[in-house]
């Protein structure tokens, strides 16, 4: 044991790449398996919203079913289109997959269990979030179909005009913890009341208004009209089989596991212990590693997507243009005037 | 400077929001449609010529395979179209039999459609409410002809036969536990009628259900609201019938005004909408679902107190009783003349229609004396209602193309024929 932590610390010292790409292995992999395993969560759980049984016939309980899926993609023929670009319709998957991955370097997983902990976190995550449209951009584009290519004008404008919203609300969140890095933003909602120091709480509006953003952003339901199976089938990946699809649909639920966490972060007090400082039950679970707090309240929001995807019919594309631009920016703007406010008087007992 | 053009989409015929095999070519300007033009055809299985080639009694089955989702309303129109020409009697018994049957499909047919109609405006779990019923009234098809689509249970001067005493129950099987089959079982132990009343005693709760999810949630209604429209006036003109007529707001059924079966002697109202868009529509479909199951209702009651034949005696239309055929020699010759030649109604021609739950589905006959048709022509309700499409989807987005396109509750089995 002892030679393998003067092991690390010689890589960190001397071959410090390394060390970063062992660290990302060990981020990327679990990261991987829960993507594999919401698709699962995410079938079961819907199954039984729709009075049905979902997967249950790959091994026990249907659990190997995502690695049935994962092999039979990878076996299936990549159909190129002709007439289509071919290196921008292979780049294009992995475009949205990558951005989803990258932005995982700046999550803290528990105090101070973080790749890379910088102070312009806040920003990285939101150019990184910004960049997967690129993605469906250039896959609707190099597809050369009409269906395509309506999905991404559609995923372009929505993407654009909800990144907006969710800048917003996070500045929001920027204000009141006076920070850009994440783990000072958990710290600063750490205090003694447990989850009612949180900032879901202050920043109601924002909280709200930043996960449906996220499930614009990332194209789920009600505002998938990017993919709309029943209007342009699937969108940009409509003419995507395979791996390469299989890479779109690793980064569609990287991105909402990512969007899950970072609202755990910025709104769930992260890896923070919901009971901190109540008594009895506060002391008795304070054994629980922060990391298992923080895995628990992404999959409580990984849940909503899911269970809005079972209860909500589609946006019409304008209609979601409008929810947008009229009624979120309004809110944000007004509620980040709210929050400013609260923090320079020092508002109890959030900002004192 | 390079020339603008609209640019054409196809939608379908592999649409996944087709229902079936509609051919759009939009003409688009970015997203707002400015023409669309429905192709036909592809479902083209020339029912009516085969019909001039069979006897009467032989195209009954087909008659399930034109809109699909309404079977014994569409038997129903042809058989009486027959019995109009030969001027059979039918038994009482059979008509509420007839009624019955016509009005659980309006359920089923209804089911599907918003089942289909929620899927395509994106509401996934809707379909899958709508198939639990679904399950149901098809297992009392399955209960009295055995088939659980294309019953084939209406004859020329009757049903094929009575209401089965007995409910087959589910068997024990390993892919679902006991208790399980059990429950499933619980309403199978009497009668059919028995089954069907527990069902019309809990599917106005499972109705209600429906409207939770969809009447009044915000986006199904800016979905719906407006969509379409169609005033009273264009939707006659355009020959508009069944809920797409009633959604704008025009009283008219033909199960009130040209009466047919027992719908004289059963309760119901007709809903009408008031602007004609796609969400009246689907409010006046919901509407109807309750009345049909009213209507059920009365005719399981009358079912049960009063027995009797079920098909007419007239052994040169209807056959006799298996029985019969097997001791008595004159009903031998008759079962041996029926379903070889078949029967010769006199020379004439005659249209009947029925309240499909689509609309009115009409059935007009010519007879030159022979044992088959000498001209049949079916009068589909979904070819009108996609005629207009051009004019109902003009100015609206793509994703509304796919909304109207489930409020017309089209069926290309009745469309192509």
């Amino acid at each position: 044991m002892d030679s393998l932590i003067s092991l690390w610390e010689w890589l960190g010292e001397n071959l410090i790449i390394i060390q970063i790409l062992i660290k990302i292995v060990l981020i990327v992999a679990p990261l991987m398996l829960c993507v594999a395993y919401f698709t699962y969560a995410e079938r079961k759980i819907i199954g039984y919203m729709q009075v049905r049984i979902g997967p249950n016939r790959v091994g026990p309980k249907g659990w190997l079913q995502p690695i049935a899926d994962a092999v039979k993609l990878m076996f299936k023929e990549i159909v190129i289109p002709s007439g289509a670009n071919k290196t921008l319709f292979l780049i294009a998957p992995m475009l949205t997959l990558g951005p989803a991955l990258a932005a995982w370097a700046v999550i803290p997983f528990s105090d101070g269990l973080v790749l890379a902990d910088i102070n312009a976190a806040l920003l990285y995550v939101i150019a990184l979030t910004s960049v997967g449209v690129y993605g469906v951009l250039i896959a609707g584009w190099a597809s050369n179909s009409k269906y395509a290519f309506l999905g991404a004008m559609r995923s372009a404008a929505q993407i654009v005009s909800y990144e907006i919203a969710m800048g917003f609300a996070l500045v929001g969140v920027l204000v009141a913890a006076g920070s850009l890095n994440l783990g000072d933003i958990v710290r600063a909602q750490q205090g003694q009341a447990g989850f009612l120091d949180w900032f879901w709480l202050p920043l109601m509006p924002l909280f709200l208004i930043y996960f449906i953003s996220g499930v614009a952003e990332t194209n789920r339901a009600p505002f998938d009209v990017a993919e709309g199976e029943s209007e342009i089938v699937a969108g940009f990946h409509v003419e995507y089989s395979g791996m390469p699809f299989a890479v779109f649909f690793l980064g569609e639920y990287a991105n909402m596991i990512l969007i899950s966490a970072l609202t755990a972060l910025f709104f769930l007090g992260g890896w923070l212990s919901p009971f901190h400082g109540f008594p009895v039950i506060g002391p008795a679970l304070e054994w629980v590693p922060g990391m298992v707090w923080f895995f628990l309240k992404v999959m409580f929001v990984g849940f909503f997507y899911l269970w809005l995807r079972a209860t909500f019919p589609r946006y019409r594309y304008d209609q979601i243009m409008r929810l947008g631009w009229k009624v979120f920016i309004p809110i944000t703007i007004v509620w980040i005037a709210v929050v400013g406010l609260a923090v320079v008087l020092e508002m109890p007992w959030w900002f004192d | 400077m390079p020339e603008i053009r609209n640019y054409t989409l196809n939608f379908g015929p592999q649409h996944p929001a087709a229902h079936g095999v509609l051919r759009l070519v939009l003409e688009m300007d970015g997203e707002v449609i400015e023409r669309a033009d429905p192709h036909i055809g592809l479902l083209h299985r020339a029912t009516e010529k085969l019909a001039e080639s069979k006897p009467y009694l032989q195209s009954v089955p087909y008659m399930d395979r034109l809109d699909y989702m309404s079977m014994m309303c569409n038997e129903h129109a042809y058989v009486r179209a027959i019995e109009k020409l030969v001027g059979t009697k039918v038994p009482v018994r059979a008509q509420y039999i007839r009624t019955m049957f016509d009005e659980i499909t309006r359920i089923l047919n209804h089911l599907l459609w918003l089942g289909t109609h929620a899927l395509d405006v994106g509401a996934m779990t809707m379909f899958l409410y709508c198939f639990r019923e679904r399950e149901d009234l098809m297992d009392c098809y399955e209960a009295v002809t055995g088939a659980r689509l294309h019953a084939a249970y209406y004859r020329p001067g009757g049903v094929y036969r009575d209401l089965p005493d007995q409910m087959p129950n589910h068997e024990y099987n390993e892919f679902r536990s006991k208790a399980d089959i059990d429950r499933m079982n619980e309403v199978r132990q009497g009668s059919l009628l028995d089954f069907i009343s527990a069902f019309t005693d809990r599917f106005p709760g499972k109705v209600d259900e429906y409207e939770t999810l969809l009447t009044d949630n915000r986006i199904w209604k800016q979905r719906t609201v407006g969509i379409g429209v169609v005033s009273p006036e264009r939707a006659q003109q355009l020959g508009f019938t069944g809920p797409m007529i009633r959604g704008s707001g025009f009283a008219w059924d033909l199960r009130k005004k040209q009466t047919y079966a027992a719908y004289d002697q059963v309760e119901f109202d007709i809903p009408v909408g008031q602007n004609g868009d796609c969400y009246d529509r689907y409010l006046v479909r919901i509407e109807e679902l309750r009345q049909s199951n009213r209507i059920v209702k009365q005719c399981v009651e009358w079912l049960r107190a009063n027995p009797g034949p079920v098909i007419a005696e007239d052994h040169k239309i209807a056959a006799p009783s298996r029985a019969d055929v097997r001791g008595d020699m004159e009903s031998l010759i008759h079962h041996f003349k029926l379903f070889t030649e078949g029967f010769c109604p006199p020379a004439g021609e005659v249209y009947t229609a029925v309240e499909a739950p689509k609309g009115e589905f009409g059935c007009y006959v010519i007879s030159d004396g022979a044992n088959k048709p000498y001209r049949l022509k079916l009068r589909a309700p979904g070819f009108a209602h996609l005629s207009a499409m051009n004019e109902m989807v003009e100015g609206h987005m793509l994703a509304d193309v796919v909304a109207i396109i489930g409020t017309m509750d089209i069926v290309f089995g009745e469309i192509d024929r």
